[in-house]
């Protein structure tokens, strides 16, 4: 990630910066810092029926490192991760180099338009596929009928998965595009000028001048969608009412530490699987950074 | 340093002034226009496509009352039966008005979640970016490090506390947590080391100004374009909050909009109760307008403090 302090004025060291940063740093002790150091304490515990609260060590982390729901959860986060995170960056940088390009007509609207779905709540962006993927009155079902063929149901078996990748890919297509964009034209144009005079095709101008200039953003736009893949939601607890055999209450990690703690009271367990989620999610966005950045 | 040139086809008329981007806008020089391309426009156009058909879906749907919604086709209009009027009625009536309450609800949480994290983002930006304090690259170090925590992971842990402070089922549950927007920061400290000269600082200093005053005063209009980029996706992320009101509220008067909205589609799977899919839809309709009125109509102001407060190497 840039780091943005060199960009800093060097005066004096003193107190007055607390002024302005105090404020953030206080409300961000009580929502972010207080309550992982609560889920560590949560997870040394135990809170059994005979015997009440009692410290257990590390116990419930073995229990999660052999636990088989967890696993299935979080292999299908990983493929998640690992199928849909490329399609949609890919996606995205393709359309912001060629939004940048200047080469298309009304480039204007396909800037917005193609953003617009980042401001439809994740509810609505579920509700909404959930709808249409339906073989009722959903375009499923539509073409079904016009066709006289029997598509299957996008929510059975393994295309579930698949499904909400789609919805994913929808949501957040255009917030990555922009992100590129905005870091594309940042970019100055004299780089442009002096390839192109090195006979340099817009291919090559690509590879070797848009793409390095805009690592820093490819690299955020990674770690985000890393850890947006690991958290998954929304999306399918959203679908499951259409497929409840599917979509279980294990099917991501999430989904399954919100099931224990919310229809199992297994709070201490729940923490310790947000903390695995937590630490894997941190080492892979971390691994990320690193490579991102390594070739400087 | 104008860069000698004789007219290349490929070469800008710019004048010989510097390239960097200018922090409030990041216009680039102008550039010779390249060729345009149909075949590059329709791909493109393939992807706009994609992102807009389901928004086109759910206008032509709200259209539709619950049995038309099963009996046409999903694409078009049920024929001679428009009932857009009725439908946003019914949702606004549906349940004694209900919706009217949770749109309430999400206001509030908007204006003081989305309104108090970009004023504490703002504050903390500026502060980063124009003082050097004891302790700022512990907080820069502490921040990058909180965002890799998945914020779901904090919300089992939030909600525990929240209901020993007894917070839970109150607005201050949703509110609090919407307060900090790692994000938020983050463009805004990027903005306004940009977009902040240290001259103007100093002599303002020099005059005697006290810090806040100067910051109101000179950096705030200078910051204009990054806190309109800030309050929209704060804005976005508040509105669209599902996972944290999930957890912390109970009592449906307190919901925002996207959980109303899903318990009214999960009633229809209740033994005995009626489905409403045409004011879920409506009302997702109605849900979604605002913000996305908000981000056309605020376009330019975005478009430039993302690109000013853009990540660089």
């Amino acid at each position: 990630m840039a780091e943005p302090l060199a960009a800093t004025t060097v005066r004096r060291r003193s107190w007055a910066g607390w002024k302005f940063v105090g404020p953030f740093m206080g409300v961000f002790a009580l929502v972010f810092l207080a309550p992982i150091a609560y889920s560590i304490y949560l997870s040394l515990f135990r809170n059994r029926l005979i015997g009440g609260n009692s410290f257990v060590g590390f116990d419930n982390y073995t229990q999660a490192i052999q636990d088989s729901v967890f696993w299935s959860g979080f292999g299908r986060v990983a493929l998640f991760l690992a199928v849909q995170v490329p399609i949609m960056l890919f996606l995205a940088l393709v359309v912001a180099l060629a939004i940048d390009s200047g080469r298309l007509y009304g480039k204007a609207f396909f800037r917005v338009a193609i953003f617009l779905p980042y401001a439809v709540p994740a509810v609505v962006a579920a509700l909404m596929w959930g709808f249409m993927y339906g073989p009722q009155f959903g375009l499923v079902g539509n073409i079904n009928d016009a066709l006289g063929i029997a598509l299957p149901n996008p929510l059975s078996g393994s295309l579930a998965l698949a499904s909400i990748g789609n919805i994913v890919t929808w949501e957040f297509v255009g917030y990555n595009m922009l992100i590129f964009y905005s870091a594309l034209r940042v970019v100055p144009a004299s780089l442009y000028e002096s390839a192109e005079i090195d006979g340099a095709g817009p291919f090559r101008i690509i590879t070797s001048i848009k793409l390095p200039a805009i690592r820093g953003a490819l690299v955020i736009a990674t770690i985000f969608s890393v850890i947006g893949s690991f958290q998954l939601f929304n999306e399918p607890a959203i679908l499951r009412p259409l497929a409840k055999n599917v979509i279980t209450t294990g099917y991501t990690p999430n989904m399954y530490a919100y099931s224990l703690s919310f229809s199992g009271q297994q709070y201490n367990y729940a923490a310790t699987v947000a903390i695995i989620m937590g630490l894997i999610t941190m080492v892979i966005a971390y691994v990320v950074q690193l490579r991102g950045t390594k070739e400087n | 340093m104008a860069t000698p040139v004789q007219s290349h086809p490929g070469q800008s008329s710019s004048s010989g002034r510097t390239k960097r981007p200018t922090p409030r806008a990041a216009i680039k020089p102008y550039r010779r226009a390249p060729r345009r391309s149909t075949m590059l426009t329709l791909l493109t156009a393939l992807v706009a496509a994609y992102s807009l058909i389901p928004l086109i879906w759910l206008v032509i749907n709200a259209t539709k009352t619950q049995e038309g919604l099963l009996s046409s086709f999903g694409l078009w209009f049920d024929d001679g039966n428009f009932a857009l009027w009725s439908n946003i009625q019914q949702t606004f009536s549906y349940d004694d008005g209900v919706f009217v309450r949770w749109l309430g609800n999400t206001v509030l949480y908007v204006v003081v979640g989305a309104g108090g994290s970009t004023l504490l983002a703002t504050l903390a930006g500026y502060g980063l970016a124009k003082f050097n304090f004891v302790g700022r690259r512990a907080v820069f170090a502490i921040v990058i490090g909180a965002v890799a925590v998945p914020g779901t992971a904090l919300a089992v842990p939030t909600f525990l506390m929240f209901s020993k402070m007894g917070l839970t089922n109150t607005p201050w549950s949703v509110i609090i947590p919407s307060l900090v927007s790692p994000f938020g920061l983050y463009l805004m400290w990027t903005f306004s080391a940009q977009a902040i000269p240290d001259e103007m600082l100093e002599a303002a200093r020099v005059d005697g100004a006290g810090e806040f005053r100067t910051f109101f005063r000179i950096s705030v209009p200078l910051l204009a374009p990054g806190i309109v980029t800030a309050l929209l996706f704060n804005m976005v992320v508040t509105w669209n909050n599902y996972f944290l009101p999930l957890i912390m509220l109970k009592d449906p008067d307190w919901y925002p909009l996207t959980i109303g909205l899903n318990a009214w589609n999960e009633q229809a799977q209740t033994a005995g109760s009626e489905a409403v899919f045409n004011l879920v839809i409506t009302g997702s309709l109605l849900t979604i307008l605002p913000l996305l009125a908000a981000f056309l109509l605020l376009q330019r102001y975005w478009q430039s403090g993302l690109a000013a407060g853009s990540v660089k190497e």
